[in-house]
């Protein structure tokens, strides 16, 4: 295991070092101490490797994360995971704004809670958060499916395209076109497989959630439905 | 962007650390808000006693003998603390007022930063840390403080324009964000009576927090008023002689970070504004919920 102290070397030299990775696998196994807050750790990590940050990260930790675990052992900031296209990042503690934003791929698994706009604009990236999750969540969601364990806050899937989200508490309020669906097996399933994936399968049984997803009355246009434009 | 920081000590052990603690603070969020910097802090009232905390740009001229002229023109005994542009004067609670009204005639050019029986506020152009070391910060004792660190938006650059922002006896506001119709509600705020000094959005917040106060209402309602009344995008955090008090407009995309623990409750715009307070990494942390207001008193 290689250990790199972000307070003694500077973030410039763990993201560059972490950059040098691609394409070879020999360290495979990361971790960084005294993260302190700091900004953009482990950005733009493009290798299969697993690194654990002992600490709370500043903005877009594991952003652009291709291949790579990343485990934070505290809380995330704003942005965490913001545009992964691959791999995987558990944040043992809280997530702030717009986790996963745009995320094109890859698993999110925040244990605490996740404030406003988690999962805005997600492309395929899955997202399993144990807590609650902030208003404005999957606000135009594209693709890939999010899984909350606790309560949703308001106007949740505005605008929502194809993703699919899963809620087991409350929903204060769905955003624009986003609705109540039925739980098909396939749904079931999906939700197992994301609880399983998701370290939560021992918090919540598949048959307690409830589905959302689009009307489809807004993005596709259609004059019948111009009053919803 | 600015960088908002707060500590509110619940043990007095800590008091003579605040202003370090609230200094490391601040200087952490120099690249949330490089342009000024300012800080209020409260300390432990003297019996009796007020203070008036102002500031020169010609403090050579200024301040000299500018408490033995106060003391002179109010029939008093007026005691002075001179850091760089600023000076602190302490006098009888019941002169506040009139000490005021004399200072505007005694030094015209000079300007009010606060007033009242605890809060002191610093504020200058400049990066944070040589704001911080101009006053000396580091070495002040409270029991609670605020600071701020500017990314100006709505208004210019100047030490007027720096927050802490203080309307009222013993209150301060800071600010990130910007708000859209600070022009109408400062129009209705001159009606009632409540006098201004910038063009800047966060006087507005704060002289809107400042006069429900003044008609009576809590904290907690002054600052729940804000979320019907102001409009804009904001992270406020109040302070007034006892307490501190923070809420997010509805929106929430200003960040705030909170921390408690048996010593302190502390704000910051960033967890790493927080990461060298005592005790962190067992702190209770979270971040305040949009729309709803915090407040802590003693």
């Amino acid at each position: 295991m290689k250990t790199f102290d972000l307070a003694a070397q500077g973030l410039r030299a763990l993201n560059s070092t972490l950059h040098g990775l691609r394409g070879q696998t020999n360290q495979t196994v990361w971790e960084v101490v005294n993260p302190k807050g700091a900004h953009s750790i482990a950005v733009g990590v493009d290798a299969p490797i697993d690194l654990t940050v002992h600490g709370s990260t500043g903005y877009y930790c594991a952003g652009m994360n291709k291949l790579a675990t990343v485990r934070i052992k505290g809380s995330a900031g704003p942005g965490v995971a913001e545009n992964m296209m691959s791999g995987t990042v558990i944040i043992d503690g809280d997530a702030s704004q717009y986790a996963g934003a745009t995320g094109n791929g890859g698993l999110l698994v925040i244990k605490g809670n996740a404030s406003s706009r988690c999962g805005i604009s997600m492309k395929g990236i899955e997202i399993v958060v144990h807590g609650n999750i902030g208003h404005m969540s999957a606000f135009m969601a594209q693709s890939g499916a999010m899984v909350v364990l606790g309560d949703a806050g308001e106007a949740m899937g505005d605008s929502l395209y194809e993703a699919r989200l899963y809620v087991r508490g409350s929903v204060k309020s769905l955003g624009a076109d986003c609705v109540e669906k039925e739980m098909r097996p396939e749904h079931l399933a999906q939700v197992a497989d994301l609880l399983n994936r998701g370290e939560a399968e021992h918090l919540a049984k598949p048959s307690e959630f409830k589905r959302y997803g689009s009307a489809r009355k807004l993005y596709t246009f259609n004059i019948d439905n111009a009053a919803s434009y | 962007m600015c960088g908002i920081v707060g500590l509110f000590l619940k043990d007095p052990a800590l008091e003579p650390q605040l202003g370090a603690l609230l200094t490391d603070m601040l200087i952490t969020m120099t690249d949330r808000g490089p342009d000024s910097a300012g800080i209020a802090i409260y300390g432990r009232p003297n019996a009796g006693q007020a203070k008036l905390t102002v500031q020169s740009a010609t403090p050579d001229r200024d301040f000299p003998t500018l408490a033995a002229d106060l003391g002179h023109a109010l029939s008093a005994i007026v005691s002075s603390e001179i850091k760089d542009t600023h000076i602190v004067l302490e006098l009888p609670s019941a002169l506040l007022d009139a000490a005021r009204q004399t200072l505007r005639t005694l030094r015209p050019d000079a300007r009010v930063m606060s007033a009242g029986e605890g809060i002191e506020i610093y504020k200058e152009v400049g990066l944070p840390r040589e704001v911080a070391a101009r006053f000396d910060l580091a070495r002040m004792s409270g029991t609670h403080g605020i600071g701020h660190t500017r990314m100006a938006t709505e208004s210019a650059v100047t030490t007027m324009g720096a927050h802490p922002f203080s309307t009222g006896p013993d209150q301060c506001l800071v600010h990130n964000g910007s708000l859209s119709n600070h022009n109408s509600v400062r129009r209705k705020l001159k009606q009632a009576g409540m006098t201004f000094e910038t063009e800047n959005d966060t006087e507005v917040a704060a002289a809107f927090i400042s006069h429900k106060l003044h008609e009576g209402a809590a904290l907690g309602a002054a600052m729940e008023a804000t979320l019907t009344d102001l409009d804009g995008f904001f992270t406020f955090v109040v302070g007034t002689k006892n307490g501190f008090g923070v809420v997010r407009d509805p929106i929430a995309c200003k960040p705030a970070v909170m921390a408690e623990t048996d010593q302190y409750v502390a704000f910051g715009s960033e967890y790493r504004a927080m990461v060298s307070l005592p005790g962190i990494d067992t702190a209770r942390v979270w971040e305040p919920e949009p729309a709803t207001v915090y407040f802590w008193e003693r």
